[in-house]
């Protein structure tokens, strides 16, 4: 009984370590994830002859996994920047989506916003729309605290990558599974949490077809097209028994 | 390419990057009220977006040739059966992780 009533009377002094504390655990995935896609990143990178210093540059400004892989391409070749800008919207264009569902969740972030929507990467909105704040945490910082968290793994593992990656010699193929099971994990836990699955085997059999017709490099943007097409005119058929 | 090329360039993807991510606050700033439509898919979208990215996790995976996408299988159905199982981020992920890594070294 004394801890129940301890949760329910939170220390107010200490609402961000709170937050922190809580939103640790959240990030652990994206840190095993993030920590191994930087290094993979950052020996790429230095593998084509740039100085270490650009990666975590790259982690800390621009921070976006897949585009930071493409970077390495557009930056070995010819200086051209309408192909930049160009690249970088069509591998980055998933995005415009995202800001849709947290527009509430950040309305009230203040200060904290701008990082917010900064930050938005697959990771992160994934985690962000599915992590639940304990009661005794401020749920600003802890969705504060997720997003840096996730950086933070990121751009280490940038670094970690750059500069000692040609020290690395364990075989670590197959590790960037660990992205993966974020998001089947994730997934499993929305089906568990709503009746109407509706939804996600739209999103599975829009991008699975698309991925058919467009193949593994093309695919992303027409799925993102057909899915807010069809979520857009079908409402009461995906709205129903959704609750969130 | 220069380093102030190189930087230049840099610049150019952090920018264009967050006009991706910012848009739909752009469009819809506090002060407006988010039109029904809008609410309605920001809730709807996270679902629909989840079974898009373990898509594109999978985009690689060949069904017509060996190994016929059976590690990732394995993997998938680990992380799924053990998560409804036990409900334990760590087991789950690290697990499948783990697990995936033997069989794609066994079965190569």
């Amino acid at each position: 009984m004394t801890v129940a009533a301890e949760q329910t009377n939170p220390l107010k002094s200490k609402p961000k370590i709170e937050a922190l504390k809580a939103a640790f655990p959240y990030s652990l995935p994206v840190m095993v994830g993030y920590v191994v896609l930087g290094i993979a990143f950052g020996i790429i990178l230095t593998g084509k002859g740039f100085s270490w210093w650009l990666a975590p540059v790259m982690g800390l400004f621009i921070y976006a996994g897949s585009m930071q892989f493409v970077a390495v391409d557009l930056l070995s070749a010819v200086f051209n920047p309408f192909q930049i800008v160009i690249m970088t919207l069509t591998v980055n264009a998933r995005h415009l989506f995202y800001g849709i569902s947290m527009l509430n969740k950040f309305r009230s972030m203040g200060k904290k916003k701008p990082y917010m929507i900064f930050s938005l990467t697959d990771e992160t909105y994934s985690l962000l729309c599915s992590a639940v704040p304990p009661q005794q945490a401020d749920e600003n910082w802890f969705y504060f605290f997720i997003s840096a968290l996730n950086q933070v793994y990121w751009v280490t593992g940038c670094i970690l990558g750059a500069v000692g990656g040609s020290f690395l010699h364990y075989d670590t193929t197959g590790i960037d599974f660990a992205m993966t099971a974020l998001f089947i994990v994730i997934m499993v836990e929305q089906w568990e949490k709503t009746s109407n699955h509706l939804p996600v085997m739209t999103g599975i059999v829009i991008s699975v077809v698309n991925l058919l017709i467009f193949g593994p490099k093309n695919f992303i943007i027409p799925s993102m097209i057909v899915i807010f097409l069809i979520l857009s005119l079908f409402p009461e058929k995906f709205r129903s028994r959704i609750s969130t | 390419m220069t380093n102030t090329q190189i930087l230049f360039s840099i610049a150019i993807m952090a920018v264009c990057t967050l006009l991706t991510r910012i848009f739909p606050f752009l469009i819809l700033p506090d002060h407006k009220k988010t039109p029904v439509l809008v609410q309605y898919l920001g809730t709807v979208l996270p679902f629909a977006i989840i079974g898009m990215l373990v898509v594109y996790c999978f985009k690689n995976v060949s069904l017509l040739q060996y190994p016929f996408g059976i590690p990732e299988l394995t993997g998938f159905l680990f992380v799924v059966l053990v998560h409804r199982w036990k409900h334990h981020l760590l087991l789950s992920i690290g697990g499948g992780t783990l697990l995936y890594m033997t069989v794609i070294r066994f079965i190569l």
